[in-house]
């Protein structure tokens, strides 16, 4: 009785994070003031957070929501705010409005039947077959070890080159 | 309707949604927003996979996608910013001359 309660709470919870998501999606693209599209990928992010949990990846779901929001999305308000560039009475869709729609629909009706038709049968249940952090951890460090080692240089890389964007910039500007 | 579908469905409509914002939008703060959606629905569609097939093969790339997104995020708002100090707008077209 309680088992098929919760079952059911969490299918309907799946649902209405789901709708949040998108509708926030949505508003991202329709809002005009880059702050309104800031805050509406962030419940974004936070409701995908809220999906990994159901779905049994805590983890996923915990750094979802430092990473994204809490780095990133900062960052992303932070420079918002900093650039404070008003927009003006301007345009807020470019001229490639009609082929994007009709590229959107097309790429979501394809793929939409794709999915529809053809999915192989699950190995494990939804939601079920979670795997906690010290299993994906020693998958992690003992097999992708070097892919670990890499992203390691990919950010030592973004970090030197922008400082070197910084750099060069100020070099233009002092002749 | 399976649960399996319907998040695929639903990172399906995050990714094309996300595309649909860098082609149509105007503004480039919002086009790099809307990458940084359609990598979350990459993402959701990588835990998704993962699970269906019970491997961890799929949070090990979602994690890579996380370092990948903040690596992209550090250099495109130095980019960003010195673009509208060079052109005090942030509006799109006003960049064409980038083309060379």
């Amino acid at each position: 009785m309680i088992e098929t309660m919760l079952q059911s709470l969490d299918a309907l919870l799946l649902l209405l994070f789901g709708l949040g998501a998108l509708v926030g999606a949505v508003l991202m693209i329709v809002a005009r003031q880059p702050m309104r599209v800031a805050v509406a990928l962030i419940s974004t992010m936070f409701f995908l957070g809220g999906i990994y949990g159901l779905l049994g990846v805590h983890f996923i779901a915990a750094f979802q929501i430092l990473i994204y929001v809490g780095a990133v999305m900062v960052f992303m308000v932070y420079v918002i705010m900093l650039l404070e560039v008003r927009e003006s009475a301007g345009l807020r869709y470019s001229k490639l409005l009609l082929p994007g729609l009709v590229g959107f629909g097309l790429l979501l009706g394809v793929i939409i039947i794709a999915i529809w038709r053809a999915l192989p049968s699950p190995v494990g249940k939804l939601g079920e077959s979670a795997y906690g952090i010290a299993k994906f951890s020693a998958t992690f460090l003992n097999d992708y070890w070097l892919h670990f080692e890499l992203t390691s240089v990919l950010l030592v890389a973004a970090v030197v080159a922008a400082m070197a964007v910084i750099k060069v910039s100020r070099r233009a500007r002092h002749g | 309707m399976d649960r399996t579908q319907l998040l695929l469905g639903l990172a399906v409509a995050l990714f094309s949604l996300g595309l649909l914002g860098v082609i149509v939008r105007r503004n480039v703060l919002v086009m790099l927003m809307c990458m940084e959606l359609m990598l979350n629905g990459v993402n959701l569609s990588l835990v998704t996979f993962a699970q269906q097939t019970a491997t961890t093969v799929g949070a090990m790339l979602v994690f890579l996608i996380f370092v990948v997104a903040t690596a992209e995020i550090a250099l495109a708002i130095p980019i960003v910013l010195l673009l509208v100090r060079d052109k005090r707008t942030l509006d799109l077209d006003a960049y064409s001359d980038l083309k060379g």
